[in-house]
């Protein structure tokens, strides 16, 4: 696999030379592959989505570069759109982002600034809708008598429908319900599964990151402390409960039985690998 | 949009900020009018003095000052030359139809440093005064007004939540300005038509966004039992210190010297 993003150094602070100076990202060295689903955790102003906003170049680093494919982002400020084009964003609470009549118009408006026209234009929204599980019947209405669910899927179909090759999402699913949540995710999992691209999503959820990720960066006071498989990650809860993060609901309890003798494999993640595992340890056992 | 100067308060432990809010704007008026009744360089002195006085004692950095004076800085410099070519009295070079004379000179030396003084004393009053304590203020010396009929408390009221929401938009501004960007939004080239189109994608989000909040905002307020300014006490009231007399003893002393020196020393030509 060969890196799509390498940062080198990367520092970003806020407020530069005045009294509020706030280093927010530090000295980050990391690299991200091609085709991989990336997590980004951290406590709340931990540089999460500094971090991220750095990689298209919504804001400039301080200090550092970015490198998307082996060339500098920062280097050609004319280049800085069409960088946007392969590293698309959503924002936290992408709803409020929406401005067009209607929601046809308004997924439209990204693909419409890359030049795209006509029946090309028309396949690339209806894809993006339908990824995001919006219904085609809610195309014509306009984006604000939408439900708060169906604006946000709105509105992360209109950084889909741009078809970049690095889609970041910053907290997709906040302000969801659960099973709002649950749906969205599994939705992005099977964009992620059929499109072959990068996903880097910045979560406060653990579960979620659990369910998804190939890799994690775990992000502490503007540091990437761990990056590594997300199995490996949550093996060290210690080091999280430092940080002020917690690991999975599940990973906590599978970790007790095991500290309490019963034989389960490490690392379980999500609740239907526990279930697994115990189905088969009752099984071996007689017990089932 | 973060750098805007003007109007902002800064946090500083000063005699300044010690004022009662009613004082320093009873102060700020009594300032202007007394700028604008110097009639020759002795008398102007003073509220120049004044002015840098009040900037060194309110112990915000002259930079913060100058930043704001910036802004301004074309204003003052065209008011200052088009006054050059007005007046009487001696006159010391003649081009055409124009001449520049003592009396023109000395116009614009006056317009500028009243301009300035003017800038100087409005900036300290903000630098110094959060906004809550500064509407406190206002509500309180209008309240005089409420015999015609106006309402002055939901006046202070609009201005406070107006002056309250000015940082909460701007960081929307940001953040809607960025997620457009991040959708290929064009905003820094192309003619004044495309220019304008490009800030439709801002501006929509932004008035929903705002409307949405005025919104929840009063549902809240209704839900505190808010009914207007009737029969409403306040947690902080407001109370003239010894700093204030002070303050109203030096300007009453200030007062009487611009006069003194405008009734006995030579008035300039204009």
């Amino acid at each position: 696999m060969s890196a799509i993003i390498r940062t080198e150094n990367l520092t970003y602070t806020y407020g530069l030379k005045t009294p509020l100076e706030k280093t927010a990202v530090s000295d980050l060295n990391i690299e991200i592959n091609e085709g991989e689903f990336l997590g980004v955790i951290g406590h709340t102003g931990s540089g999460k989505s500094t971090f991220v906003q750095m990689l298209n170049g919504l804001i400039t680093p301080t200090k550092g570069k970015v490198y998307l494919r082996g060339t500098d982002i920062n280097q050609n400020k004319k280049e800085l759109q069409r960088v946007r084009f392969q590293v698309g964003m959503v924002f936290q609470y992408p709803e409020y982002q929406l401005f067009e009549e209607t929601v046809y118009k308004d997924i439209g408006f990204g693909p419409g600034n890359m030049g795209i026209t006509g029946d090309d234009l028309d396949r690339r929204i209806r894809s993006a809708a339908a990824f995001t599980g919006l219904k085609s019947k809610l195309l014509q209405k306009s984006p604000f008598d939408l439900s708060g669910g169906e604006k946000r899927r709105a509105a992360i179909a209109g950084v889909i429908a741009m078809d970049p090759d690095v889609l970041i999402l910053d907290e997709p699913a906040a302000g969801l319900d659960p099973q709002g949540r649950d749906n969205l995710l599994s939705q992005i999992l099977e964009y992620h599964k059929k499109r072959k691209n990068t996903i880097i999503l910045v979560s406060h959820s653990m579960e979620d990151i659990a369910r998804v990720a190939d890799r994690i960066l775990v992000m502490n006071r503007g540091k990437a402390e761990i990056l590594d498989k997300t199995r490996n990650v949550f093996a060290q809860g210690h080091r999280l409960k430092k940080m002020g993060l917690e690991i999975p609901q599940i990973t906590k309890v599978t970790q007790k039985l095991i500290e309490n003798g019963i034989p389960l494999p490490q690392g379980i993640l999500t609740v239907e690998e526990a279930y697994v595992a115990i189905a088969q340890l009752l099984k071996k056992e007689g017990r089932l | 949009m973060r750098d805007i100067v003007f109007g902002q308060y800064v946090q500083q432990k000063s005699i300044i900020h010690l004022m009662d809010p009613r004082a320093k704007l009873i102060f700020l008026v009594a300032y202007i009018v007394l700028i604008f009744c110097t009639f020759n360089f002795y008398a102007l002195a003073v509220p120049v003095i004044l002015a840098v006085v009040m900037m060194l004692l309110s112990k915000v950095s002259i930079g913060k000052y100058l930043k704001s004076l910036k802004m301004i800085i074309v204003v003052v410099i065209i008011t200052a030359i088009f006054n050059l070519f007005y007046g009487g009295g001696q006159v010391f070079l003649k081009i055409g139809p124009i001449s520049i004379t003592e009396g023109g000179i000395n116009n614009s030396i006056v317009i500028v440093l009243r301009i300035l003084c003017l800038l100087i004393a409005s900036e300290t009053l903000t630098f110094t005064t959060t906004p809550t304590d500064l509407t406190d203020g206002i509500e309180r010396l209008l309240k005089p007004l409420k015999l015609l009929h106006i309402k002055v408390h939901e006046i202070a009221m609009m201005m406070t939540i107006a002056l309250r929401f000015v940082p909460t938009l701007l960081e929307e501004t940001d953040k809607i300005m960025l997620a457009q960007k991040a959708r290929g939004a064009d905003m820094d080239s192309g003619g004044i038509v495309k220019r304008a189109k490009a800030l439709v994608p801002i501006f929509i989000p932004l008035f929903v966004s705002a409307i949405r909040r005025a919104m929840d905002l009063a549902m809240a307020m209704e839900c505190r039992c808010y009914h207007g300014g009737e029969g409403r006490t306040r947690m902080k009231t407001l109370r003239f210190s010894r700093v204030d007399v002070f303050g109203f003893i030096l300007f009453s002393f200030v007062t009487a010297g611009i006069i003194l020196l405008d009734i006995f020393l030579p008035h300039i030509v204009r």
